[in-house]
């Protein structure tokens, strides 16, 4: 066990540190390199962060989705932490997200938050992921707790096309995606050095991602491990 | 059959002890008519605003309603050990399940009987003509609500102030329905008819099917002690 985590906890060394890198030349490459829009001026460069960081939160739900599947049918701890961990940093990130997103339209829209369907799909994210963070933290016994987030992340993950639906029939003003486009190949519609801002900081964030994820894993499994020697010692 | 069977017994068990005591039924229909006033003394309602507030104003009383019966809905099991008991006798717990969420459709239902009436009686609205289809758009929705609302009941169990998390837990799942409802009966309201909100009446359709299927099907893992 203490050989395992030695060798993981180096390579972890080296996951961070490749984060580290990847989003600092993700930011020189974002505000330095990259020309500003030529219609929102400066502003634009949000983008190559807002971005990321709801790529990033949407494969955390996905994880969690994962994890509690897994850990209904296995029953096994690592399926439940690593639920717990993508939960936690996903609602991280889609905060991040809603909080650049503020900060890019107030500029460019003229208001903080207007009820846009993506918009409001974000902030239902954010509270469906808010409430399966209190269920666990509000339930004492550890396995009542798992199992229950479990069903809690598997109805939340199916129920997301569900309000993705209606939220759109509802309204929708967000602007069109501007690089998947049906018609045009990517480089055509973006200038190219946006693009590779925009690739560079989605794989810094995506590094930063699983770096956060792997200690945050760590810190559930430590946890289980002081548990199991507390009633060792107990017993 | 035999799923069944055990679904009516297990519901029967409620309603029995639910006539008995008359603890739920009566606070959320007293519940439901208290909000109708706060609403009334709230808002002026002109009668030309009263399409696109009547379905809202009657969704909030509902789900504010239904939340108070959920927070009942695993109260007789919690005392005395009756949930273990119930797990030790060899049911399906899809059929508790499903009992549980009838037994909270039927509560529901009854105070929406009398709520949506009373809702047109002190707003003084003429329209009685399209009451019976409002119903069945709230039935749609309350199925939907009960569903999804005895999955979490269930799954809130064991927390600490179940009551305050449940529907923190609940009402970021329930959009779909909420928007689904008040896009139906807005329609209802205004051309008699359902019109162009039929992909919300299918949108409500699908939820309650997919929630209901999933809830008889994940139950097992849901209640287990």
């Amino acid at each position: 066990m203490a050989e395992i985590s030695k060798t993981s906890g180096k390579s972890k060394g080296y996951l961070g540190a490749l984060a580290l890198i990847s989003v600092l030349l993700g930011l020189y490459w974002g505000l330095l390199q990259a020309p500003p829009d030529a219609y929102q001026g400066e502003v634009q460069r949000i983008m190559y962060l807002h971005i990321p960081s709801i790529l990033t939160a949407y494969l955390s739900f996905f994880l969690v989705f994962v994890g509690s599947c897994l850990y209904l049918w296995k029953r096994e701890k690592r399926d439940d932490i690593l639920a717990y961990s993508a939960a936690e940093i996903g609602v991280l990130f889609t905060a991040l997200t809603i909080v650049e997103g503020s900060i890019w339209g107030k500029p460019t829209w003229g208001v903080w938050w207007t009820w846009d369907a993506r918009l409001t799909l974000t902030a239902i994210l954010l509270l469906i992921f808010a409430g399966y963070l209190m269920l666990r933290s509000l339930t004492e016994d550890e396995n009542r707790a798992a199992s229950g987030a479990a069903v809690l992340g598997i109805i939340g993950f199916l129920d997301i096309p569900l309000i993705h639906m209606s939220v759109y029939w509802w309204r929708t003003l967000h602007q069109p995606p501007s690089i998947l486009r049906p018609d045009k190949a990517p480089w055509d519609n973006v200038h190219p050095a946006l693009l590779t801002a925009l690739a560079i900081n989605f794989v810094g964030f995506m590094l930063l991602y699983f770096y956060l994820l792997s200690q945050r894993f760590r810190l559930g499994e430590i946890k289980e491990e002081i548990k199991a020697r507390l009633l060792n010692r107990d017993n | 059959m035999d799923f069944l069977n055990q679904t009516f017994l297990l519901l029967r068990k409620d309603l029995l002890l639910e006539m008995r005591r008359r603890e739920s039924l009566l606070t959320m229909f007293f519940f439901g008519t208290l909000l109708l006033f706060v609403f009334h003394f709230s808002f002026d309602l002109a009668p030309d605003r009263m399409v696109e507030m009547a379905p809202a104003l009657l969704w909030l009383a509902f789900l504010f309603t239904g939340t108070l019966g959920l927070a009942q809905l695993f109260e007789a099991e919690r005392g005395n050990h009756c949930l273990e008991a119930l797990l030790l006798s060899p049911m399906d717990r899809g059929a508790l399940f499903l009992a549980k969420t009838c037994f909270n459709l039927i509560l529901m239902v009854l105070v929406e009987i009398v709520v949506i009436p009373l809702f047109w009686i002190l707003f003084n609205l003429r329209s009685w003509d399209v009451i019976p289809n409002l119903f069945l758009v709230t039935l749609l929705g309350t199925v939907g609500f009960c569903v999804l609302g005895t999955l979490l009941s269930a799954v809130t169990l064991k927390a600490r102030a179940r009551e305050l998390l449940l529907p923190l837990v609940l009402f970021p799942l329930m959009i779909p329905v909420i928007l689904g409802t008040i896009r139906c009966m807005e329609a209802i309201l205004r051309a008699g008819e359902l019109g162009d909100a039929l992909p919300w009446l299918r949108l409500l359709v699908g939820f309650d099917v997919i929630f209901l299927t999933v809830g008889v099907l994940i139950f097992d893992w849901v209640i287990e002690v």
